[in-house]
């Protein structure tokens, strides 16, 4: 039996707008920008939501109807659901029926999209417990698996996952951490017992996410065909495909007019003809086999950049200082009890602020600055500061 | 080369990059003839020939004649009196030169700098059919804020850039406005951005230790130091400066604003800045110029570029060079190529008192925007800038100035 693994992650921060100087200690709403701004959540997310949610769950909905073995996971962040209740709600609904089928499993992570983990372990398990129950509360069903915000993964991570009884975990397969290993099988993280590693196949995930539309691409265009031809040559190596990605390649990343909607349904389609084929959910995969080995990973890996670091986030000192000052003011904020203060301070947490103060490929211009909010990272780091000034003004005048 | 001055004859930054310029074509093996309107017995030039076109004092290249242009009303016709000698009597005594000059010599081009020696240039083209390349370092709509400026010296720039076989801008920005106010096709223009001098960056300078000792003082007292350096004349928005900085100072009083500079404008500017409470925070130096200047960058905190319209902006990199956070304004050609700067559009003080005060009170933005730019601005050089140059001379060459 070859298995494909398909796991989507949907997810919108709620930016912070332009918010300024001036304004603080007079006007502490910091995430309604203009319809038309910049850092419009309302619009970006209806625009996304046009282009990419609605389609693709439209597209996953007939297949999960026409194909009763067609499966797949979904990791759906808090921050997204706070935004689809007020501006799509329908597509919460569509959710919860896939996910009734018993064909769609849900993926645990933080509320906040945040990178907790590495400054407060309490905030952390508190972000993971709130997701949890909204997952609950919505969906009806408990996450058995988890996922760290970017796939940010390290031992430590596998540990804390395994004492709170999760399942499995995800990672990247990361060359240099697997040598000569294959990323198509179950792993056992270093150091634990019940707990499963799935680990990334991201050449073909890639190939998807973001070659698709490349022309410059030597395989382009990529066909079913083709890419049908290069899973039989990965599974030599192991009958699991892990096939990772964000759920915005389909519309968003890759537009409608290259033809990725058709690629997808059409390679659902195909793969099932095939008879010793199927596709799996992450729970489901991590049963398929004993684990082939351990797998240790000391130090941070993530599925960003070249370097598969968190150097995207948390390298120069405008994103160290933001997150550090975020993290320190979490005792008084919390003792503060006051729950819309809290939920503007943990909004701030969100890793996508501190990647839009990312200066490592500023000066080229290239995807990091492409995908930003805002016209510098500079200015993204001004803005935050003066939210944090809000913030502490509404500690001390509480 | 046909300009109008040379350091230390310089009354602002063009006499400053058609030296480097110079300089740089010399070491490409580019052999120039550089015409200017005066004589200057004192310097000696190495790498080139100066030519002076009339045997005046350097001060007769009329102050900053070459700058303030859209000043100049009476005196556009020139007289037959030697005594009173307006910037029309050098013109024409430069274009006689010239004249006399190409009978004897024979360049392959003719590269003239603004349009302060354009006539010159199109005499060069029309009389002895030589290849005409017109360097734009400001327009005269540059000069007058954007504003409608001199139409006569509209008529000389537009002369000269119909005339010339290529066209050299100093950014993108001037390139658009050659396009939007001159009609030039943009297919004969091209964009080569000026650098900073070498010598500039590996000189001796230090750092005096008792310069402005006031002001340094205030600095160990906790306060950010901002400064501009330019004339004081419309094209540099310093009026909306004025009115950021007193935003920015009523949310933060630590705020030392230093303007280095002079022209039509400083009595205005002090005016206004009694007029809006701020006139402790805020200190005139005058005009000032080498280590004055140097010692000004270094205990600059914040250097910001209020221009309404900057063709380039070289201030900007030598601030960068020592030390200083930048804030520029979009309408500036050097924010072009520098990223690691905040930025603003010139009538946005709101805007810019915000990143004044974001910088004053954040170190890590201070740090991380001063280091980034020194990285930034060492990419840039004026042996770039001379290939290039070679390049649009060779074409032009080889295609015997027919385009």
């Amino acid at each position: 039996m070859r298995s494909i693994c398909l796991y989507l992650h949907i997810h919108q921060p709620v930016r912070y707008r332009e918010y300024s100087v001036f304004e603080v200690s007079n006007n502490s709403d910091y995430y309604t920008d203009d319809y038309y701004g910049r850092q419009s959540n309302e619009r970006i997310f209806r625009k996304v939501a046009d282009k990419s949610y609605r389609p693709m769950l439209a597209l996953l909905e007939k297949n999960i109807k026409s194909h009763p073995n067609f499966k797949f996971s979904l990791s759906i962040t808090g921050t997204w659901l706070d935004q689809a209740e007020k501006w799509a709600p329908e597509l919460i609904e569509q959710i919860k029926y896939m996910v009734s089928t018993g064909q769609v499993e849900i993926i645990g992570e933080t509320y906040y999209h945040s990178l907790a983990f590495f400054y407060d372990e309490t905030e952390f398990d508190a972000q993971v417990d709130l997701h949890a129950q909204k997952i609950k509360s919505l969906f009806g069903v408990s996450p058995q698996i988890f996922r760290n915000t970017e796939l940010a993964y390290n031992d430590k991570l596998a540990k804390w996952a395994e004492d709170k009884g999760y399942k499995g975990i995800l990672a990247e397969g990361w060359d240099k951490i697997l040598g000569w290993r294959s990323p198509n099988y179950v792993y056992r993280p270093a150091g634990c017992q019940n707990l499963r590693l799935l680990l990334k196949n991201y050449r073909l995930s890639d190939d998807i996410a973001f070659r698709f539309s490349n022309h410059n691409w030597s395989e382009w265009p990529l066909t079913v065909k083709k890419y049908q031809n290069w899973l039989d040559m990965d599974c030599l190596r192991g009958n699991l495909i892990n096939l990772f990605m964000d759920f915005e390649t389909f519309g968003e990343h890759q537009w409608k007019d290259t033809g990725i909607f058709y690629f997808m349904d059409d390679f659902i389609d195909k793969w099932l003809a095939e008879y010793d084929n199927r596709f799996v959910t992450a729970s489901e995969a991590c049963n398929l086999m004993p684990p082939a080995d351990d797998i240790s990973m000391p130090e941070t890996v993530t599925w960003a950049d070249t370097e598969r670091d968190l150097s995207a986030w948390l390298a120069n000192a405008m994103q160290k200082t933001a997150m550090h000052t975020i993290y320190s003011m979490r005792s008084q904020i919390l003792a503060s009890k006051d729950e819309k203060l809290i939920q503007d301070w943990r909004y701030l947490t969100t890793s996508d602020h501190p990647y839009s103060m990312c200066t490592k490929y500023w000066n080229d211009g290239d995807v990091h600055a492409y995908f930003s909010a805002y016209a510098s990272p500079y200015e993204s780091f001004m803005y935050f500061m003066n939210v944090i000034r809000d913030l502490e003004y509404r500690l001390a005048t509480k | 080369m046909l300009g109008w001055e040379l350091p230390p004859h310089n009354s602002g930054g063009l006499g400053v990059a058609c030296y480097n310029m110079a300089k740089a074509l010399s070491k490409e093996g580019a052999n120039i003839e550089f015409v200017i309107p005066y004589e200057d017995k004192e310097t000696k030039y190495e790498f080139m020939q100066v030519m002076p076109a009339t045997n005046l004092e350097p001060i007769y290249r009329y102050g900053n004649g070459a700058y303030e242009s859209y000043l100049i009303d009476a005196k556009m016709i020139p007289s037959s009196n030697q005594e009173l000698l307006s910037i029309r009597d050098i013109q024409k005594l430069y274009y006689d030169y010239v004249e006399k000059h190409l009978q004897e010599s024979h360049p392959d081009v003719v590269h003239a700098h603004d349009w302060l020696t354009y006539e010159a240039g199109i005499l060069a083209k029309k009389e002895f059919g030589l290849p005409l390349i017109a360097h734009v370092h400001a327009t005269e709509y540059d000069r007058a804020g954007m504003q409608r400026g001199n139409p006569l010296i509209h008529e000389i720039e537009y002369e000269g850039l119909m005339m010339a076989d290529r066209i050299i801008a100093v950014s993108e920005t001037t390139k658009r406005i050659i396009h939007e106010k001159y009609h030039i096709p943009l297919s004969k223009i091209e964009v080569i951005y000026n650098s900073l001098d070498e010598d500039y960056e590996d000189g001796d300078y230090q750092f005096a230790d008792d310069a402005y000792r006031s002001i340094k003082k205030l600095e160990s007292e906790g306060y950010t130091i901002i400064s501009t350096v330019g004339r004081f004349t419309i094209q540099k928005g310093l009026q909306n400066l004025m009115r950021a900085a007193s935003l920015a100072i009523k949310k933060n009083p630590k705020l030392l604003f230093v303007f280095a500079g002079n022209g039509e404008e400083f009595n205005e500017l002090v005016a206004l800045s009694a007029e809006l409470g701020i006139a402790k925070n805020v200190v005139f130096t005058g005009f000032i110029r080498g280590t004055k200047l140097r010692d000004i960058y270094t205990i600059t905190d914040i250097f910001v570029m209020s221009s309404i319209s900057e063709p380039f902006g070289l201030t900007a990199l030598e601030a960068a060079h020592h030390g200083d956070a930048l804030i520029l304004t979009k309408q500036s050609g050097v924010s072009e190529i520098i990223w690691s700067a905040m930025k603003y559009d010139f009538w946005d003080q709101k805007k810019l008192a915000e990143e004044i005060l974001a910088i004053a009170s954040s170190d890590t933005l201070k740090n991380t925007l001063k280091d980034n730019v020194r990285n930034e601005y060492r990419q840039i050089s004026w042996d770039k800038v001379a290939k290039k140059c070679l390049k649009v001379y060779n074409k032009i060459i080889k295609h015997k100035g027919i385009n």
